[in-house]
């Protein structure tokens, strides 16, 4: 179980990877050492994964092209869904892969510069491999928000300057 | 020509224009001014509180309530305080929905006082106490606090403060401005000098639900203050609902149906919008304001911080979004340091006389606002106090 504190920390970071570990310890009411110290364990049990950066690829000007492609797969027998899910993940194409409950099972996310490209890898690679009964392909159109973060800009503050 | 003075009332024109007022028309002349004056959360309403005003609007909800307001809203906020304090109040006749704490104080002070009585206000206190007091027809006495008692009050002082006009007390902790909060400990002191001398009190709960060190403690839970206490709470700060203006009042039935019988006639009822989005508030709203408390807290240690970097002497404060550091170091007013720092470094703060005189050598900042004005308010105000003690 974690400690209130570690808890804390993530969520700061979870929101800002940036964020230099003297600022995160006069927030959380601990001293820099120890939450360099909180932080390293963290990011040693595996807690923290890694640290990423969300970028707005089309504001700079980069085609890029995102698919949500419904996956139905027949498990196989000992290994299930993890086999197949193996296989599919391995592609750099690949950029998120979930299984889900309900009518299909994979939920794999492509990336690609084209739709062109992304259908032709839906075609050749995902459609034909073992076990995989059908797909159907969902082309992103327009992000709103990843990962929390909201892409359109903030609501300006309607408050007055002052009040009591 | 209407003669100079000719129709307003003496009672009002005793009264001084809030000093925030005079401040706030300052501001307004200044662009790209950081502002740590405002009373009030950042945080828009939650999501799901404003859904639900939307959906009661388009179901046809835009009647008058009952004078006491929604039953359902009534019956959430007594289970509140059950769950809250373990104390019964009848959602019947012993709980108001009032149009936020505002509307809660002034009908409470209109409901208990006769001409002449007084009534206990520690300072530095919210702007309205002493004006409603006195509209009231109430005599208010002040109880002047300071840092070097953390703004808390002493059962000394207001034994001290006590005649035989005194009618009631007037809590408000957390505080605003000063953040201060006072323990269970220390209010059970106070609590027996309310009832060795038979005192009514009002107490302003509305910030109770930003109580950092400690669980909050409401008069209305210590031994034998329930009959005697008018408490005053509301949505406008746990769930960043000011401007829903939608609070409530809970207290013996007598006290209630006499605030009721005011309210009835002068304000009739509160929005019956606000009163759906704050069923939905209490219903729903735990985790938003689980949120916004995690926000405020690391912020009040940043703020804290800072300002005693500067130079600025500051106390932790236990509650509310407010600290209340001393500018005594810089030898200027409080009314002088703000208008300067405004003018010089466009960070609006308030001077702490707005609350009272004893709040002179303070300003009010408010940390209801994101962490990165704060720093650079913080780094502004460095600079502006660095500047200050150079020339000297």
């Amino acid at each position: 179980m974690l400690e209130a504190k570690d808890k804390e920390i993530l969520k700061i970071l979870e929101r800002d990877a940036k964020i230099k570990s003297e600022k995160i310890a006069t927030m959380v009411g601990l001293s820099p050492a120890e939450v360099t110290a909180k932080i390293k364990e963290l990011e040693d049990k595996g807690i923290i994964v890694q640290y990423k950066t969300i970028i707005d690829w089309e504001k700079a000007g980069e085609e890029v092209v995102y698919a949500f492609i419904e996956v139905k797969v027949t498990p196989e027998r000992d290994v299930g869904f993890d086999a197949v899910a193996k296989r599919i993940y391995k592609f750099p194409e690949v950029h998120s892969l979930y299984l889900l409950s309900g009518t299909y099972d994979l939920s794999v996310v492509v990336e690609g510069k084209s739709m062109k490209e992304i259908a032709y890898f839906v075609a050749e690679k995902l459609a034909t491999l073992d076990n995989i009964q059908g797909t159907v392909s969902h082309f992103i159109l327009k992000k709103y928000k990843i990962d929390g973060k909201v892409l359109e800009p903030e609501e300006e503050d309607k408050r007055l300057a002052v009040t009591p | 020509m209407l003669k100079r003075n000719g129709f307003v009332s003496k009672a009002v024109q005793d009264i001084p224009p809030s000093g925030i007022r005079k401040f706030f028309d300052l501001i307004t002349t200044i662009k790209d001014v950081i502002s740590l004056g405002i009373g009030e959360p950042d945080f828009v309403t939650p999501w799901h509180i404003r859904d639900m005003a939307i959906y009661s609007l388009e179901q046809g909800y835009t009647s008058y309530t009952s004078n006491a307001g929604l039953i359902e809203l009534r019956q959430g906020i007594s289970e509140h305080l059950f769950n809250n304090y373990g104390l019964q109040y009848s959602p019947q006749d012993e709980i108001l929905i009032t149009v936020g704490v505002s509307e809660g104080l002034d009908l409470a002070l209109r409901a208990i006082i006769n001409p002449g009585d007084e009534v206990i206000i520690p300072e530095p206190c919210y702007v309205s106490y002493k004006p409603c007091t006195i509209f009231a027809g109430g005599k208010p006495v002040v109880i002047p606090t300071d840092a070097d008692t953390g703004f808390k009050i002493t059962p000394r002082q207001v034994e001290e403060a006590i005649t035989d006009r005194t009618k009631a007390l007037l809590l408000s902790y957390p505080s605003n401005p000063t953040g201060a909060t006072m323990s269970k400990e220390e209010l059970m002191k106070i609590a027996n000098v309310v009832a060795k001398y038979n005192l009514l009190v009002i107490s302003d709960e509305i910030y109770s639900r930003f109580t950092y060190d400690m669980p909050p403690t409401s008069f209305v839970s210590l031994a034998g203050m329930k009959e005697r206490t008018i408490l005053l709470n509301g949505f406008s700060k746990a769930y960043a609902m000011t401007g829903w203006r939608i609070g409530y009042a809970a207290g013996n039935k007598e006290i209630i149906a006499a605030m009721t019988k005011i309210h009835q006639y002068t304000m009739l009822c509160a929005s019956i919008i606000s009163q759906k989005a704050a069923i939905e508030a209490l219903r729903n709203g735990k985790s938003a304001v689980e949120e916004m408390y995690n926000e405020y807290n690391q912020r009040r240690r940043v703020i804290v911080r800072g300002l005693n970097e500067i130079g600025l002497k500051c106390q932790m404060p236990g509650g509310a979004f407010y600290v209340f550091p001393s500018i005594k170091t810089t030898g200027l007013t409080s009314e002088a340091f703000a208008e300067k720092l405004l003018f010089e470094e466009k960070v609006a703060v308030v001077p702490g006389t707005a609350f009272g005189d004893c709040g002179e050598g303070y300003i009010r900042c408010s940390y209801a606002t994101s962490l990165e004005k704060i720093e650079e308010a913080l780094e502004r105000m460095g600079k502006f106090v660095r500047n200050l003690l150079n020339k000297v």
